[in-house]
């Protein structure tokens, strides 16, 4: 099934953002759209359907340059500002949530810590083959007990007659059944959070995949099992310490959810604008009646809203100065009116939006995923209550 | 072997077409501007991958404003060495084909390709007429070019079969569909087509040959009428008097 719309998506555009995009970052969105609907749209809702990971278009998201684009070139990234990276992400997430959550991974959560952290010998071991998509990463964060209190980690790297040995289990990790790599935090001996690469085959490493998803059905998503897993000194992250160090990599990731959710948004609305002139009911089209342009409308305006925010702190964060509380409020916000679009526009196409001709259905049930993962809706409410009043509400 | 491939800037092909001026001037107003698919997909790819298997360079040219080199850019972007636009709005066919077989004298280029059209005006006109100014020979229509040293191997799409036409460099070929698999550039390219040359230069002297005069759309497409499949009387009667076909 292919979206009949889908080719002549084009975004929106309401205010004029282009003026504030540079020639070089049109040019990306209009190569990773026309990539998109060579490669993605016309499998996409059968791999969401059948639950099959695409996994064909690994290779080609590293040609494109997806992975790992704000990354240096000499480590095999592009080395493109964040507002670059969310545009890529957008195009992303307008084919599916779980597309851009391969490449999120990959590039945030992956790439990232191992060029933030790593040794100048772990930058050039991983970080050209991971940018090229010769394989997959992961991220290990998230245990079965501790989602939102990552500090409350149960895994351990321990070090014992000369070795160090990792032990414990970590849940909800895409990409993890066909990763090469896993990136994992854990507390070390004296109970300090600290980050590995743990590599494929290494003894005691599993990588069960969790199934029975409702979301996010065209990606891959795992535990990790770790089983007195032996980790050569060379693996360790010399240069993390503390949850900040992962918590940074979730704040790149989480600004370019804030982008990408605004491509599953405006997917929705492109679809709905497009079936309500054609959709005749009363002897007139669907889009002439209120009830359907205040829901167009409104969709409209949060798109707006969402770019400016993403775009304004992207601009900050090139120049040092967003802070993790503004990339929280751009994922929060930004997911979140790309959630309430998914349903409103499933609204206006009636019945025919349930079905997997048309991309509503399968995006909202992904975003149900992306409102969760990357710290959950809530959790963002909380950061940015603490950031207004100096008063911590997690405890 | 040096490529010269000439490309056009036209609206984007979901662009809702209108007209300003009493019709006398397409409305440019909120309109995307891509890079002619026959010229990109087509002559452009091929040229490319001419120039990977043999070497060479391929060097693209534009008659038109400032406001394309974005356009320029993703020609660069695509895998072209550098770029010429010569500044000057474009007009009509032969002022552009006199500006581009201006700048093309000085170049000595061995190959100069066009897409078959532009999908905008649909003229087919520059080709020839740059050939001609050039004292080149022109093959168009092209859908297949293969090169042995100086010699081109071309095919042409004719009614009921295809042509096989051998020709010397240099020369000028329209491509058409089937000559490349259009590329989509990755950000790498993107990223080093900023550091590319793109040349402005001054256009010559030439007054257009034609002005165009009034646009009309076509007529809006009527509904669709279902007759039952027991009437044909009434399907004959309508194909004979209302769409006057038989």
């Amino acid at each position: 099934m292919i979206n009949r719309y889908a080719q002549s998506y084009r975004g929106f555009d309401y205010v004029l953002l282009d003026e504030l995009l540079t020639d070089e970052q049109k040019a990306v969105r209009d190569s990773v759209r026309a990539w998109v609907n060579k490669s993605v749209i016309p499998i996409i809702e059968d791999a969401a359907e059948n639950c099959a990971f695409p996994e064909h278009l690994v290779k080609e998201l590293g040609e494109i340059g997806a992975f790992g684009p704000q990354i240096p070139q000499e480590y095999g990234g592009l080395g493109v500002d964040y507002n670059t990276y969310g545009i890529i992400m957008q195009e992303l997430e307008r084919a599916d949530s779980g597309l851009r959550s391969t490449a999120s991974v990959q590039g945030s959560l992956v790439m990232f810590p191992i060029w933030k952290y790593g040794s100048e010998e772990q930058k050039m071991k991983y970080l050209p083959a991971l940018a090229k998509g010769e394989y997959l990463g992961c991220f290990g964060l998230t245990e079965p007990n501790h989602g939102s209190n990552p500090q409350g980690m149960e895994t351990t790297l321990k070090y014992k007659d000369g070795k160090y040995y990792l032990n414990g289990a970590k849940m909800w990790i895409t990409n993890s059944p066909k990763a090469g790599i896993a990136v994992v935090w854990a507390k070390n001996d004296q109970g300090e959070i600290v980050g590995c690469v743990v590599e494929r085959g290494m003894k005691g490493f599993s990588t069960p995949e969790i199934h029975g998803k409702w979301s996010l059905r065209a990606s891959i998503t795992g535990e990790l099992i770790f089983d007195d897993v032996e980790i050569p000194e060379e693996n360790i992250l010399p240069k993390a310490k503390g949850l900040k160090a992962p918590l940074s990599c979730l704040s790149s990731a989480r600004f370019g959810i804030g982008w990408g959710s605004l491509g599953a948004a405006m997917d929705c609305l492109h679809v709905a604008v497009e079936y309500s002139k054609e959709r005749i009911q009363f002897g007139k089209p669907i889009g002439q009646f209120q009830l359907t342009q205040k829901k167009l409308a409104e969709m409209i305006t949060e798109v707006t809203k969402g770019q400016l925010l993403a775009w304004r702190v992207g601009c900050l964060a090139a120049e040092g100065k967003a802070s993790p509380a503004m990339i929280s409020m751009v994922k929060r916000n930004n997911v979140e009116t790309a959630l309430t679009i998914a349903r409103d526009s499933r609204q206006i196409l009636g019945g025919m939006g349930i079905t997997g001709e048309f991309p509503m259905m399968r995006h909202m049930m992904n975003l149900e995923s992306v409102i969760t993962y990357e710290g959950t809706h809530d959790i963002h409410l909380l950061i940015t209550g603490m950031d207004l009043t100096g008063l911590n509400a997690f405890g | 072997m040096k490529f010269l491939v000439c490309i056009s800037v036209v609206p984007d092909t979901t662009t809702k077409i209108s007209f300003v001026d009493g019709d006398t001037k397409f409305n440019t107003d909120k309109v995307q501007w891509i890079l002619n698919p026959y010229d990109e997909w087509y002559a452009l790819v091929r040229a490319i991958e001419l120039k990977e298997a043999n070497g060479g360079s391929v060097t693209v040219i534009n008659v038109g404003g400032a406001d394309n080199e974005q356009v320029i850019r993703k020609a660069l972007a695509i895998g072209a060495d550098d770029a010429i636009r010569v500044d000057a709005e474009p007009g009509d066919p032969f002022y552009v084909a006199s500006q581009i077989a201006n700048a093309a004298k000085s170049g000595s280029y061995d190959v100069v390709m066009f897409g078959k059209e532009t999908i905008s005006y649909n003229g087919s006109n520059v080709g020839g007429m740059t050939a001609e100014l050039l004292g080149l020979p022109f093959v168009s229509y092209a859908s297949k070019l293969e090169m042995a040293a100086s010699t081109a191997t071309i095919e042409r799409e004719i009614e009921g079969g295809k042509e096989i036409v051998e020709v010397n460099t240099p020369f000028v070929c329209s491509a058409a569909k089937g000559m490349a698999e259009a590329r989509i550039p990755n950000m790498m390219g993107i990223m080093n087509a900023k550091k590319k040359p793109l040349n402005v230069v001054a256009p010559v002297s030439v007054s257009n040959h034609t002005t165009i005069v009034k646009y009309e759309l076509p007529p809006a497409k009527s509904a669709c009428k279902m007759i039952n499949p027991d009437n044909m009387d009434e399907l004959v009667q309508l194909l004979h008097n209302e769409a006057k076909v038989i």
